[in-house]
């Protein structure tokens, strides 16, 4: 029993614990129910036979999921690149102190949050007719670098105003209250949010299989449609879906280990909250203000 | 202008396309994600750890990924549904893991002195949630539900790429009758925002009548 569950109903008696005891048996006799219809399902349509399995054998087929491993990282890369300057940018640009410098950074963020990313991936692929990378890199970032730059600005809200007060009256100017007091504490406090809305970055990329930029899902749907290989389509998901999971659920880790490390960090003491970790759709809540 | 007036009958059969596909899933979501947060903080074990396993696996499940295997893999089970079926399903399952989360911290903001507070006053478990836990909860969990929901009409885009009929999968067709190409998006992205804004405009009203200052 957790204790954040406690506001629903008392500790159990033994009474109670024999009934959770009873509803818990039940419940995993359905979940292996499911589990046993799922696996006898796939030796039922005879997805374990070797001529399913393989084409994993040859070289060409493994470089070819490599390879498209490898871009799926690339294009990760590239958008984390020009994603989190764009973010601080515009972050910069919300909170700057000149109105016109403020509105169009407000619209920008807020149309490009508002959007689809995969509208903006087809529009720069289509309309604008660029590369399959560039098009799926152009459109995360910009999606991607909105969001982060309404988290870098609740960061930099969420200082205390006293840290703020204090630098002015040192004599520090706006930019450097920024640089030195503001941002620094910000960061720490933020990094989590940050590196979950990268999982977020991450998890999009797969995209790029809608505009047939190859990447991992795109090598794994060559070789499930192959007729020569038996159409080994379930082999193939059992092979890519834990890798590319996998690789969220690492990042997704990473953020939390950061964030119960930097709570315990005499650093964060007395500035803003660090934010909780935790993938999320949309806007992450640590934003929401 | 003309690009839209020509065209309206292949935008307005993506828009509501769009619009049912949304709804439906958000039906579903708002649904599955109720039940796996009841999951969640339940005192049974099993439940507990399947509703920590569904929500971890698939709040890291690249969504494109989720379609593949829904839409090109459950046919190799002998499941064949539309392809609109299909879509509801990948769409309704990955936002159900979010909507569960928002759920559950929703109720952990209620403080644990209320529940106690309405045992001890004699209340039924019945009686304690629907008088003095969920109606606090509703409240803090409102505001971060709209941004899932809106997240979820969004993220309906992509069934467009794995033939169900939306808004934007409407720019082949439209591509293909030769109007401009940076048009035809300007009324897909104008599409979009309606929908997204009349969701948030929903969600605002609602989290103003909820609004309690405490």
């Amino acid at each position: 029993m957790t204790v954040e569950s406690s506001a629903l109903y008392d500790i159990p008696g033994p009474k109670a614990l024999a009934r959770h005891r009873l509803y818990g048996g039940i419940a995993l006799l359905l979940i292996a129910a499911v589990i046993g219809w799922l696996v006898y399902m796939m030796f039922h349509t005879h997805q374990f036979t070797y001529a399913k399995w393989q084409p994993f054998e040859y070289r060409g087929v493994q470089d070819l999921l490599l390879r498209g491993l490898g871009n799926t990282l690339q294009a990760f890369g590239w958008t984390v690149l020009f994603a989190l300057p764009f973010g601080a940018l515009f972050a910069a640009g919300r909170l700057s102190d000149h109105r016109v410098v403020r509105w169009f950074a407000t619209l920008v963020v807020e149309f490009f949050r508002a959007m689809p990313v995969l509208v903006m991936i087809f529009f720069v692929f289509v309309a604008l007719k660029v590369q399959p990378l560039w098009a799926l890199v152009a459109g995360l970032v910009l999606y991607n670098g909105s969001v982060l730059a309404e988290v870098f600005r609740a960061g930099v809200l969420a200082v205390p105003r006293g840290q703020r007060e204090a630098a002015f009256a040192l004599g520090m100017r706006k930019t450097q209250v920024m640089t030195y007091v503001l941002v620094p504490q910000a960061n720490r406090a933020m990094l989590p949010a940050i590196i979950s809305q990268l999982v977020v970055a991450l998890k999009d990329t797969s995209l790029g299989f809608l505009i047939t930029y190859e990447e991992f899902l795109h090598a794994g749907k060559l070789i499930a449609t192959n007729l020569d290989y038996d159409l080994p389509f379930i082999p193939v998901v059992i092979v890519i879906a834990p890798i590319y999971i996998g690789m969220c659920l690492l990042l997704s880790w990473l953020a939390r280990f950061v964030e119960k490390r930097s709570r315990r960090s005499p650093s964060t003491r007395g500035g803003a909250p660090v934010v909780k970790a935790g993938v999320a759709m949309g806007l992450p809540p640590s934003a929401q203000q | 202008m003309k690009t839209l007036t020509d065209n309206w009958s292949t935008y307005w059969d993506g828009f509501l396309g769009t619009l049912s596909l949304f709804a439906v899933s958000a039906v579903l979501s708002l649904v599955l994600g109720v039940l796996i947060a009841g999951f969640r903080v339940s005192p049974v074990r099993p439940l507990r750890v399947f509703g920590t396993v569904w929500v971890t696996v698939l709040r890291n499940t690249p969504l494109t990924l989720l379609f593949f295997i829904v839409v090109l893999g459950l046919p190799r089970f002998d499941i064949t549904l539309p392809f609109y079926t299909f879509a509801v399903l990948a769409l309704g399952c990955y936002t159900s893991a979010f909507v569960c989360e928002a759920m559950r911290s929703g109720v952990n903001t209620v403080p644990t002195g209320q529940g106690e507070a309405a045992r001890s006053l004699g209340m039924s478990f019945g009686q304690t949630m629907s008088l003095v836990v969920l109606p606090q909860a509703y409240r803090s969990v409102v505001a971060p539900i709209g941004s899932v929901m809106i997240a979820l009409a969004k993220n309906t885009a992509i069934a467009g790429s794995f033939s169900v009929t939306e808004l934007l999968g409407t720019y082949r067709t439209i591509n293909e009758l030769g109007y401009s190409i940076v048009w035809t998006f300007v009324w897909i992205a104008v599409g979009y925002l309606i929908i997204t804004l009349a969701v948030s405009a929903v969600f605002n009203l609602l989290e103003r009548r909820v609004a309690v200052s405490r």
